[in-house]
């Protein structure tokens, strides 16, 4: 008897016939390879051997010695989607695919590959782990789309780093694991966090930073500090950067500190997140310098660079084409807490403030600097301010007309008035300026925002446009529409009439009716997959979600 | 009867439907059978009755003349018989002068030795495969293609050609001797060198589960082949349906796996009795549950027993379970399937045409913990096909 063809390895043979026939067999090989002319013998009579014992040791096969077992995947305790689901997420996954051979024109049909992000989206909202049959096809296509990274990764939880120890290819899920990984201690465990803290992989620190700060502030800092000055430049910033998320006045003494850092890149950051917290000392030093520089009817920046800034953060070289003066003052107005302009001004308002005129020809400068102030402080007061009445002509608003720097001001403010500023900047400007301000409203978009979007939609048809066009904006309202609104564009689905007969054939450009027919078929059908999908996802009302269901 | 359909081209479609039959043809390029334009000409006819019969234009009377004289023709059967006889010993002296050649090539490389065989390739064993498609028996050609790409395969690649050179002798000589051997066996080896296989054979009605199903596309890339497993609810049986598909087009017998089927399958001879052909079916449901599985000392048994039937088997299906699939190390090394209990392990191959991703998801579904897997189990290793989910104990298809 034999061991399974080579590949088995070890060889389980016992007994002297065994061996015997196992030299039998190389002899044999042996004597092919040289061939009967050499080695004596008729060619018939091996045929013949050869032919015996290929059929016996095949008959005779034994399993192999088995290799080390994997050691078993920590049990996930979140209930599986339900069935339609599951089938659901395998059909979008295998789409991802099939997307990546088409390619040309799209039809009426849903693009799969855009839907993928909500079911991750709507899955983990609802508490479900993947399906274990389908979590390698998430990795697989986490790793094409970083952008599908964090919910993908969630959703595999533990079964999904399980996996990516093994295969390379999914190595990145190690890198970017936080939390969900399964190993993580309790955080009030001190010695088990120490341990994972000193001996952990620095995904594995950053995810511990992570759940230790969210259990005791001051732990998290105390943390960082014992291993501080022994850690790499580049994992100094990234442990930085994690302290964004919750920021809070515990953490000044320690950002203070870092003010001194050798790494530029870290001073830089330390100084950042204190200027995110007005009642630091470091918000106050920067209050009395831009104080001193900005006052009602005067703008005088600052004459130098002196230390004091430098410790502070502000960076001395200006990029190339702007001023030194100016540079200056930008960081210094960014920096400073916008809670300290009102008394300055004289008791105004922000939108007042906004709206003075402003001397020596400072006035782009220094309402950049507000802005760039508004959205790190989040305040929503000052940012409205900037962002100017929304029907007004963007270039005529009183802090900025890049549409960037606008979309970053919108995401400070609650999400209904943000919607209602979209929708009024749809309705004034229509679709051509909208696409990064309609990508910060929160999705479903709210009942004004998406009419204002159909209509403008259905206005550019009216007007003969070609939809390609508009298809970033389609693409987006077949993403963020509510579906319920589905039934609605119902009648923007047929081609209509009129538009065939008089329009189309005259001053319509030809073809563009069939063309918006489809794209609006297509924003249905959308609409109508994603209402189902999300129905799916749905818990099932009778049976209680359990860890088997 | 017979009409003209206006399509989309320039000239009109020329549909004729002989209503003894019944039995169509059109002109139009529809690989539906009937088209719609007989269809439609079979609704007009319900309809409104025939119009005044006329002469049938030139193109509908050759199509139905020559429908006729191939009835008469079969009609004529049963006077053939003895030149059917004179067909088939024609067929077996051809063949018969096809292994003798074989032979001699074999005996020829062997006194040569097979070191040469690194630099000679492929052209020799495609010229001799050629030589058996005109012996007629493409069992033997399609294994003496498969030759020239064995130098090619890595380590022990002489031990493998030696393998192939001594089950082709072994093929040779049992043809030869074929007369003698006893009816399943004999009928193997005529399967196994090529020669059609009567329909015939034992027909099984059973509830067929599906247990796995997948294509592979021949080396030349001109063919497709669908292999379906089914097992039998009741008989406990495996049993085989292979479907084709030329290029473009996959072979049309798609059934997901987890179905279970009223069916009869018609087994054909030889083969250890896995090649079968499904007859009428109707689908009853999809199976609750996950089957009973055999360790792998177990299943490696199996294969052994079956290759009593059909030496030339290069694997059987089993269930195995419970088992831990034990990835292969950094990700691409061999792969092995163990037993939860004790120390055994089959290593883990691809069949031609997988690819690594179902060993992934078998790995996920089983998470280190013990899974159900149905697979080909043969002398080169354990092929997954399909696993059972340890939780819900639906079947998924691997790959």
């Amino acid at each position: 008897m034999n061991d399974i063809d080579q590949a088995g390895g070890t060889t389980t043979a016992d007994g002297d016939a065994e061996r015997h026939g196992e030299r039998d067999w190389e002899d044999l090989v042996a004597t092919a390879l040289l061939g009967t002319e050499r080695r004596g013998g008729s060619p018939q009579a091996l045929l013949g051997a050869a032919a015996l014992r290929t059929v016996r040791r095949r008959a005779g096969l034994r399993p192999a010695e088995a290799a080390h077992r994997p050691r078993p995947a920590p049990r996930d305790p979140r209930p599986a989607p339900p069935r339609a689901a599951r089938r659901r997420l395998a059909q979008l996954l295998a789409g991802r695919t099939a997307a990546n051979n088409g390619g040309g024109r799209r039809g009426a049909a849903p693009d799969l590959t855009e839907l993928l992000p909500q079911w991750l989206a709507a899955a983990g909202r609802h508490g479900y782990r993947a399906p274990e049959a389908l979590v390698p096809a998430l990795l697989d296509a986490a790793r094409a789309r970083t952008d599908l990274r964090p919910q993908a990764l969630a959703l595999a939880g533990a079964r999904g780093l399980w996996l990516a120890r093994m295969n390379p290819d999914w190595r990145f899920a190690l890198r970017g694991a936080a939390g969900g990984g399964g190993g993580l201690p309790d955080p009030a465990d001190g010695p088990a966090v120490e341990r994972l803290w000193e001996e952990g992989l620095f995904a594995e620190r950053v995810a511990l930073l992570g759940i230790v700060r969210a259990h005791d502030a001051g732990a998290a800092t105390r943390l960082l500090t014992t291993t501080w000055p022994t850690e790499r430049a580049e994992d100094r910033l990234m442990f930085l950067d994690s302290l964004r998320t919750g920021l809070s006045p515990a953490d000044e003494p320690f950002l203070e500190a870092a003010l001194a850092d050798r790494s530029r890149n870290v001073r830089a950051t330390a100084a950042e997140l204190l200027s995110a917290l007005p009642g630091s000392a470091l918000a106050g030093r920067m209050a009395r310098r831009a104080l001193a520089c900005v006052g009602p009817g005067a703008v005088e920046p600052p004459a130098e660079c002196d230390a004091g800034m430098l410790r502070d953060g502000v960076v001395k070289r200006p990029p190339a084409g702007r001023g030194e003066r100016a540079w200056w003052l930008g960081q210094l107005v960014e920096a400073a807490p916008l809670s300290c302009w009102p008394e300055r001004f004289g008791g105004l308002d922000p939108a007042g403030i906004v709206a003075l005129p402003v001397p020596g020809g400072w006035a782009e400068e220094l309402h950049a600097a507000w802005c760039r102030a508004a959205v790190r402080q989040r305040d929503p007061q000052w940012s409205k301010a900037l962002l100017g009445p929304a029907s007004a002509p963007p270039a005529a608003g009183p802090g900025t007309a890049s549409l960037a720097e606008r979309a970053k001001l919108l995401e400070t403010l609650p999400e209904g008035e943000r919607a209602d500023w979209v929708a009024e900047f749809v309705r004034a400007h229509g679709l051509s300026e909208a696409f990064q301000l309609l990508g910060v409203c929160r999705v479903p978009w709210a009942g004004a925002l998406g009419r204002a979007v159909v209509e403008a939609l259905d206005a550019a048809r009216e007007a003969g446009s070609y939809p390609w066009s508009f298809s970033g904006v389609m693409g987006l309202a077949e993403r963020c529409l509510d579906p319920a609104e589905a039934s609605r564009l119902e009648a923007l689905t047929t081609l209509g009439e009129d538009h065939q007969d008089t329009e189309a054939s005259q001053d319509t450009s030809p073809g563009a009716a069939a063309y918006w027919s489809e794209a609006f078929q297509r924003l249905v059908a959308t609409l109508r997959l994603r209402a189902a999908m999300l129905a799916e996802l749905a818990p099932p009302p009778d049976v209680p979600p359990g860890p088997w269901s | 009867m017979w009409g003209l359909c206006k399509g989309s081209g320039s000239t009109p479609y020329r549909t004729v439907v002989d209503l003894t039959g019944p039995a169509y043809k059109c002109s139009c390029p529809s690989r539906k059978f009937p088209c719609k334009h007989a269809l439609g000409l079979l609704l007009l006819w319900a309809r409104r009755g025939a119009g005044d019969p006329v002469a049938a234009p030139d193109w509908a009377a050759e199509w139905l003349a020559g429908r006729t004289a191939r009835a008469e023709r079969r009609t004529a059967g049963p006077v053939d018989a003895e030149a059917a006889r004179k067909r088939a010993e024609r067929r077996a002296g051809r063949v018969g002068a096809g292994v003798a050649e074989l032979e001699r090539r074999l005996s020829d490389v062997l006194s040569g030795g097979l070191a040469g065989q690194e630099r000679s390739g492929y052209a020799g064993w495609e010229e001799t495969a050629a030589r058996m498609v005109d012996a007629q028996a493409p069992g033997l050609a399609s294994r003496v293609r498969e030759l020239g790409a064995i130098p090619g395969c890595g380590a022990g690649w002489p031990a493998r050609m030696l393998e192939e050179f001594a089950l082709l002798h072994l093929l040779d000589r049992a043809w030869l001797g074929v007369s003698g051997l006893p009816e399943p066996l004999a009928a193997t080896v005529r399967s196994r060198v090529g020669l059609p296989q009567p329909a015939e054979g034992e027909a099984v009605g059973d509830q067929w589960l599906v247990l796995a199903q997948y294509d592979s596309v021949s080396a030349d890339g001109r063919l497709t082949t669908r292999r379906t497993w089914l097992w039998g609810l009741g008989s406990g049986r495996p049993a085989l349906v292979l479907d084709f598909g030329p290029p473009g087009r996959p072979p049309e017998l798609a059934l997901p796996v987890g179905l279970a089927l009223e069916a009869e399958i018609r087994f054909r001879p030889g083969s250890a009795g896995l090649r079968g052909d499904l007859g009428d079916r109707t689908v009853t449901a999809a199976v609750p549950g996950v089957p009973e599985g055999v360790s792998t000392g177990e299943a490696l048994a199996a294969y052994g027993a079956a290759l009593r039937e059909d030496p030339w088997l290069e694997s059987w299906p089993v269930v195995l379970g419970p088992v831990i699939p034990i990835p292969g190390e950094a990700g691409d090394g061999a792969w092995q399937i163990a037993d939860v209990e004790g120390t055994s392990a089959l290593p883990v191959t691809l069949a031609q045409g997988r690819s690594r991703s179902g060993l992934w998801q078998l790995a996920a579904l089983s998470g280190g913990g013990p899974v159900t897997v149905f697979g080909e189990c043969g002398h080169r290793g354990f092929t997954p096909l399909t696993a059972w989910d340890p939780h819900t104990a639906e079947p998924v298809a691997l790959g």
